[in-house]
């Protein structure tokens, strides 16, 4: 049973009101809410457990050592991965992509040498690739998806040639909701030997996430949105791809021995986080996962499906609305445009004022907007502690802005 | 007393006092504005710091102020109006002195001043300043 009352109370910014109205707050897909175990693990990890990590033999350093070590097994088992030492923490989705382009693909990719994208990944899955194809040349293959926002991974097993070194995707997408079968891309594409990263910031939020059934070579997730700090995340990267990687940030922590004339480097993982990490901000994400898990990755999928299925359907009542995307099986994210009616911008306005927070614009995505033909939309995206009445809030302040702007 | 055209939409105003009265009215003022031609909406004319599309074009060729404006969101599109009324026919070196904030306070439409607000309002009064006091 998923109490949603009792779900909501733990998250406190919920009671607020918003100009003068409480709070609907829809924008989880660019960041979600914070419960108050994860608040309170923030305030507790400054007020009596703040040390540097990996560092020093005082009581306190190898307290914050211990429970800030303690997520890299959490975010193994959330993810399913076979092992810790497969977990890189790091500050996000970004970074960890930017960590693979750089350490892993950059040495081995030349000119002309190609990588696979889908054309709804976000720009963070998106520009770091754009860099290798500046800086040496690499070119990348778009796949398009089907009009009603599906990708047929059929399309992106047959993009891979035999220049292509890398694949990269979402596993859902930030804009349409669509969720993509990553299993059978991993699939194929290591018959053909080649490594696919799985970008997995928004489903990881939303369904229970197994790297090992996936078969993908990287996944990469981020704190912020699964409930935790922002500045939190991780990427999990598969042993034998880890071994392949050369270290993307040079400095203390991500080395062994450092002379004037030579340096080695400390073991894997930790060869790959360089620097005093979000210390706090990852014990924040670990005691985040834990709450998740506490209520159950099922739970949430089937709360979330439930009111998916009550927005979908009030949406497709209303004949002036458009929602971008209806692939079968998507998540509870639901790009909006009024026809002839009120910019994206106008319509988050209008939205604002009745207290519902959504985002307003291209979402990160513009190569996915430009092939939709549309400049911005309004994206309303759920997460575990919303409600079909506030989908009927949503859809009052909809109708308003139909009667203001049409 | 600001010019003539903004006095009036004071008085408007006057008498919408919840805040979907006074958008409506935005957005009357925005649809009642001549469009903006294709061919004045350049880069040059492009106000950065927007999150919708704002094109300005000011006129400092008389003694007094002139400027057209538009934007493809109707809200956007309601405060240039008002920015019209606010401006044109402003003597070109007393544009800088006018007191937007407070003026716009006026009609109760101040709370889109904000920094934060990306409906650019504050980079179209930053652009009306800034050509107005080199040209004056």
């Amino acid at each position: 049973m998923y109490d949603i009352q009792s779900v909501r109370s733990d998250f406190p910014i919920l009671s607020r009101e918003v100009n003068g109205k409480p709070l609907v707050y829809l924008d989880n897909g660019a960041s979600a809410q914070k419960p108050q175990v994860v608040i309170d693990a923030v305030t507790r990890g400054y007020a009596e457990e703040y040390s540097n990590v990996h560092r020093g033999l005082h009581y306190l350093s190898n307290l914050a050592t211990e429970k800030y070590e303690g997520v890299r097994g959490t975010v193994a088992r959330f993810l399913g991965a076979a092992s810790e030492d497969e977990i890189i923490l790091n500050s996000g989705t970004t970074e960890g992509i930017n960590m693979v382009a750089y350490g892993w693909a950059m040495p081995r990719m030349e000119a002309g040498d190609e990588i696979v994208l889908s054309i709804m990944e976000h720009h963070a899955n998106i520009v770091p690739w754009h860099f290798l194809r500046e800086r040496q040349g690499v070119v990348i293959k778009w796949v398009d998806v089907e009009p009603d926002g599906s990708l047929d991974p059929q399309k992106m097993i047959d993009a891979i040639g035999p220049k292509t070194k890398l694949v990269g995707i979402t596993h859902m997408s930030n804009v349409l909701g669509t969720v993509v079968d990553v299993k059978a891309i991993c699939t194929a594409a290591r018959d053909k030997g080649v490594p696919v990263l799985v970008d997995g910031s928004q489903a990881a939020v939303h369904m229970s996430v197994n790297v090992a059934d996936i078969g993908c070579d990287f996944y990469a997730v981020t704190g912020h949105k699964l409930y935790g700090p922002s500045g939190s995340g991780a990427i999990y990267v598969r042993k034998d791809r880890m071994a392949e990687m050369r270290p993307f940030m040079g400095g203390g922590d991500m080395i062994r021995d450092v002379t004037r004339d030579t340096v080695t480097w400390n073991d894997p993982p930790m060869m790959f986080e360089a620097g005093t990490p979000g210390i706090v901000q990852t014990i924040g994400l670990g005691v985040a996962l834990d709450y998740m898990t506490g209520l159950g990755m099922e739970n949430i999928a089937a709360h979330e499906a439930k009111v998916r299925d009550y927005a979908r359907d009030r949406f497709k009542g209303l004949n002036w609305l458009q929602v971008q995307g209806d692939a079968p099986g998507k998540g509870a994210i639901f790009s909006l445009s009024i026809e002839g009616a009120g910019h994206a911008h106008d319509i988050s306005t209008v939205l604002d004022k009745k207290g519902v927070a959504v985002r307003a614009g291209s979402h990160c995505a513009m190569p996915l907007m430009d092939a939709m033909g549309i400049n911005a939309t309004c994206r309303a995206s759920f997460g575990l502690y919303n409600t079909e009445a506030e989908v009927d809030v949503l859809i009052d302040a909809l109708e308003l802005c139909h009667d203001l702007f049409a | 007393m600001a010019q003539p055209a903004f006095e009036d939409l004071v008085d408007d105003f006057e008498f919408l006092d919840d805040w979907e009265d006074r958008y409506r009215h935005v957005i009357d003022l925005g649809k009642a504005m001549p469009p903006l031609e294709d061919a004045f909406k350049v880069p040059a004319t492009k106000v950065d710091g927007c999150a919708s599309q704002v094109w300005l074009v000011p006129d400092v060729s008389g003694d007094t102020f002139q400027f057209r404006g538009d934007s493809d969101a109707m809200i956007v599109r309601g405060l240039i109006a008002v920015l019209t009324a606010l401006y044109n026919g402003v003597e070109v070196e007393k544009v800088p002195t006018v007191d937007a904030g407070g003026e716009l306070a006026r009609l109760g439409l101040n709370d889109h001043l904000s920094a934060q607000r990306s409906n650019g309002l504050r980079a179209m009064i930053d652009r009306i300043r800034g050509v107005a006091g080199q040209a004056a």
